[in-house]
């Protein structure tokens, strides 16, 4: 079947079987590889990208439901070479070991701050559920704090 | 401090200098010369250090540098994350007089030739590169100034180096300029190195090299590797222990959608298909049939590690701590145990395979570069130097890529149909054919003299195979060893001024695959030592710091570990007393040479262990990157927190469980402490091993402060309370 949505800006049509997990569409036919296997269960969110703002593990998320919606993965984060407030607190705090997990820490960070723009403690134990097995927990929880106030800062900048 | 200078000077045989692409010239060295076995063995046995292997008669490429002034360091070993490429980078940057932006770590494929022959693994990668890299870049540095002399007609003692220029008078030529036209090198006797202090990178907490690669999701993982025109392969493997293959009923797969064909060898089957999804999907309706010789259950591998069953081997004996424990009254006698782990890294294993008639490329995450392109190649009947291994950037390692056989099935699916194959396990593969830290059952017995001095000690300690039986030492590491060193690491008694003590392993073999897990046996085995430790001091109504304190005895290894143990309790505030329901443990370990304290601060939350803080203190000789020295603390206790307090797999009727994260329960954000202290002591002159001695403290550190709150001891791991 043919399916159309945008990914990160660009509308994007493919012909291809309704029920392959968006995770193999994004990885293999449109070649962004940021967004990773883990588990293939929705067990581990390595596969976290954004559907319509919201964190979705794309392993576990057939692309036909994708159809008409907005997409966007870590490749699209960023804008240009301006990185997204929670890569620059990731930068900032040297958050990555092997980093094979964190685009999708990343991703399901970004998307709780946009809920939940100054989280605390309990709102990270609670919404940030992914694993790390380089266990950078300690590093991710200050950049996601640091992420919240540089965010906040961005916010005041902008004219209203 | 200063370094002695070095004697030796590469021989031009060792060198090769050649243009790359008409832009570079690279500079390589063999190092040492001396018996891979017998130095890498010695080296285990003595300390757990492993040397740097490079081969003894090939040349090696280490630099390149192009038009652009960029050093491209072709890195022997490879990065899973614990921060070697930075490492090495700041190493390389000091001696080559280049700005640490300069310079480009890249991985090594085996075609050009810079590898280790053992493995990136044991803690050893900056430490055993430390002296031949330095020499190494210190070395180019000199050639390069050589060049830039003749180039500018002046003397090279006149010239200045910064920034990768060579200067004169106001005359300057880049090394990426000076390359360029050079028609043969000189090779001067290798020059001394710097005054450590002088370094400007290494010491200093420079941010990792692929840290911007990481943040964007840049593609750097062997599961991120693509080849034009390739296809994707799943193997089908088993679900059961000590299954052996017989045939398979591929029928139903041959016509699937997307499938191109089926390949059965005598030992596996797999398909060969359009998709990931079509692979997966026709892999399912493969019917395999195997041969299994019984339903192992969880129970009959807990009665196979027991203390007193397999052959022991007495590994460490001073007095005659046995004849005492055997007759004397009062000896206190406690067992604990460890479970069976999981490696669990996040990317799965596989590879990218093409093979081309009579060679073969083979892009993938291994720690075994070298073994990996000898099992391609033998399997595929080609020369190893027809096989190209293109390693990658890992998605963790943890031990678990020290054998790649994936590698080969990837290669004879690739070879099946002549087109690159891309061949991945998921992750129930992963679970249920991983090489797993073993089980380990540890007995504990200990006497205390009328001082409340330990008078005599004795662990014996029964664990599954991790170094025996590896693909990286066959057939060689038991009679040279004699008792596996991978399974005792960590076991033996640190306390040198206790007047007997023995430590006895005893090997049970199990029946399915148990190897290398990130710090071996370090992990089960300090926690059964260091709960005995506590028990004893509270036995002897000691202060279970001071205890520590004073059983260690009067040398270089015991001062630095009286150090880390003072430094761990300072920084924590030690305080042997529940406050506001939260009560400190304490525990420490030496590792390849580097010790370790950690105190834990743990209180119980609705019947749950919580814990709060650690507090570390770790000496690693010297900090090549105090940061990533940090990094490495904080990632392995929280590793190690997890492998004590949740993991765990099972064996039921014949398989091993669980096979999803979830089930296979690990420390999350929620459980990892909100607050983590690093003292990083260096008492030594030469960076030494950091990414797995931390592991070693953290499950006893726990259990020593439930202890404390509970009144309960715990001997299981994990660490689960009444």
């Amino acid at each position: 079947m043919t399916i159309s949505f945008n990914i990160n800006g660009q509308p994007t049509s493919l012909d291809v079987d309704g029920d392959t997990p968006l995770l193999w569409v994004v990885r293999d036919m449109l070649d962004l590889k940021g967004t990773k296997f883990g588990c293939g269960k929705a067990a581990c969110g390595a596969c976290t990208l954004h559907v319509d703002g919201k964190a979705v593990r794309s392993c576990s998320y057939a692309v036909k439901y994708a159809e008409g919606k907005n997409i966007t993965t870590i490749e699209g984060l960023s804008s240009g070479d301006q990185l997204h407030p929670v890569q620059q607190a990731w930068m900032e705090e040297i958050v990555p070991q092997c980093g094979y997990c964190q685009p999708g820490f990343m991703m399901a960070t970004a998307a709780l701050l946009s809920e939940i723009p100054n989280p605390t403690d309990e709102d990270i134990d609670n919404n940030i559920v992914n694993v790390c097995r380089c266990a950078t927990y300690y590093r991710m929880r200050k950049a996601i704090h640091r992420a919240a106030g540089l965010q906040s800062q961005t916010a005041k900048n902008q004219p209203s | 401090m200063s370094t002695p200078k070095p004697k030796k000077k590469f021989s031009r045989r060792k060198f090769i200098v050649r243009s790359t692409v008409g832009v570079g010239v690279a500079i390589g060295a063999t190092y040492f010369t001396r018996p891979l076995w017998r130095r890498s063995l010695a080296g285990f046995a003595n300390s757990a250090e492993l040397p740097y292997n490079g081969s003894t008669d090939e040349p090696r490429l280490w630099f390149e540098v192009t038009a652009e002034n960029e050093v491209i360091l072709n890195s022997p070993k490879v990065e899973m994350g614990q921060g070697t490429f930075t490492g090495l980078a700041q190493i390389a940057a000091d001696e080559l007089e280049v700005d640490i932006q300069q310079i480009k770590v890249v991985h090594a494929p085996t075609v050009s030739g810079n590898i280790d022959g053992t493995s990136t693994g044991g803690s050893t990668s900056i430490s055993s590169l430390w002296q031949p890299l330095r020499e190494l870049a210190a070395t180019m540095r000199e050639m390069l100034k050589i060049e830039a002399a003749k180039q500018l007609g002046v003397d090279a003692a006149a010239l200045t180096v910064k920034d990768g220029v060579v200067s004169y008078n106001g005359q300057a030529l880049t090394y990426g300029e000076i390359v360029r036209k050079v028609a043969e090198w000189e090779i001067p006797e290798t020059p001394a190195l710097k005054d450590v202090s002088t370094y400007k990178f290494v010491g200093k907490p420079v941010p990792r090299v692929d840290l911007k690669d990481k943040v964007i999701g840049a593609p750097m993982f062997g599961m991120d590797a693509s080849l034009p025109d390739m296809l994707y392969g799943a193997v089908v493997r088993s679900e059961r222990i000590g299954a052996v293959f017989v045939g398979a009923d591929t029928s139903a797969a041959e016509n699937m959608p997307g499938v191109v064909k089926v390949v059965k060898e005598p030992d596996f089957v797999g398909v060969v298909a359009t998709s990931q999804m079509a692979a997966e999907q026709a892999k399912l309706a493969i019917k395999a049939e195997w041969s299994t010789e019984r339903n192992w259950q969880s129970e009959d591998i807990e009665a196979m590690i027991k203390v007193g069953q397999g052959d022991p081997v007495t590994i460490q004996k001073t007095g005659r701590a046995k004849r005492i424990l055997d007759n004397e009254e009062g000896v206190v006698t406690a067992e604990f145990t460890s479970p069976i782990g999981a490696h669990a890294q996040m990317e799965p294993n596989g590879a990218v395979a093409h093979v081309e008639g009579d060679k073969a490329t083979i892009i993938l995450s291994t720690q075994v570069v070298n073994l990996t392109r000898q099992e391609v190649a033998g399997r595929l009947g080609l020369s190893p130097e027809a096989v190209n291994i293109i390693p990658t950037y890992l998605g963790g390692g943890f031990g678990r890529r020290l054998h790649t056989p994936n590698a080969m099935q990837a290669a004879v699916l690739s070879k099946a149909v002549g087109k690159p194959v891309k061949c991945f396990f998921n992750r129930r593969e992963e679970f249920q054919n991983d090489t797993f830290r073993p089980p380990t059952h540890h007995v504990l017995r200990g006497l205390l003299d009328e001082q409340g001095k330990i008078k005599a000690i004795e662990h014996n300690l029964s664990s599954g195979d991790v170094m025996f039986g590896s693909p990286m030492f066959p057939g060689i590491a038991e009679p040279v060893l004699g008792a596996d060193v991978g399974a005792w690491r960590g076991g033996m008694i640190q306390y040198g001024a206790i007047p007997n003590f023995r430590t006895v392993s005893w090997r049970v073999k199990l029946p399915f695959a148990t190897s290398w897990w990130r710090s071996l046996g370090l992990l089960a085995n300090t926690f059964a030592i260091e709960s005995f430790m506590d028990e004893l001091a509270l036995k002897a109504g000691k202060d279970p710091v001071q205890f520590r304190l004073d059983h260690i005895q009067e040398d270089e290894a015991g001062h630095r570990l009286r150090e880390v143990i003072k430094a761990a309790a300072e920084k924590a505030g030690w305080k042997d007393e529940v406050v506001n329901g939260r009560a400190m443990g304490f525990a420490a370990s030496t590792d390849a040479r580097t010790p370790c304290a950690q105190v834990a601060e743990v209180s119980i939350e609705r019947g749950e262990i919580k814990v709060h803080k650690v507090t570390c203190a770790i000496d690693p000789g010297m900090a090549v990157n105090p940061d990533q020295v940090r990094a490495q603390c904080e990632g392995s206790i929280i590793m190690g927190q997890s492998a004590a307090m949740y993991e765990r797999m099972f064996v039921k009727d014949g398989q091993l469980l669980p096979t999803i994260y979830g089930p296979y329960r690990m420390a999350l954000m929620r459980d990892a402490p909100k607050e983590i202290d690093v003292v990083i002591l260096e008492n030594a002159d030469a960076p030494g091993a950091v990414g797995e001695p931390p592991l070693g403290p953290i499950g006893a550190a726990i259990a020593n402060a439930v202890f404390r709150l509970t009144g309960e001891r715990l001997r299981s791991l994990p660490l689960a309370i009444a």
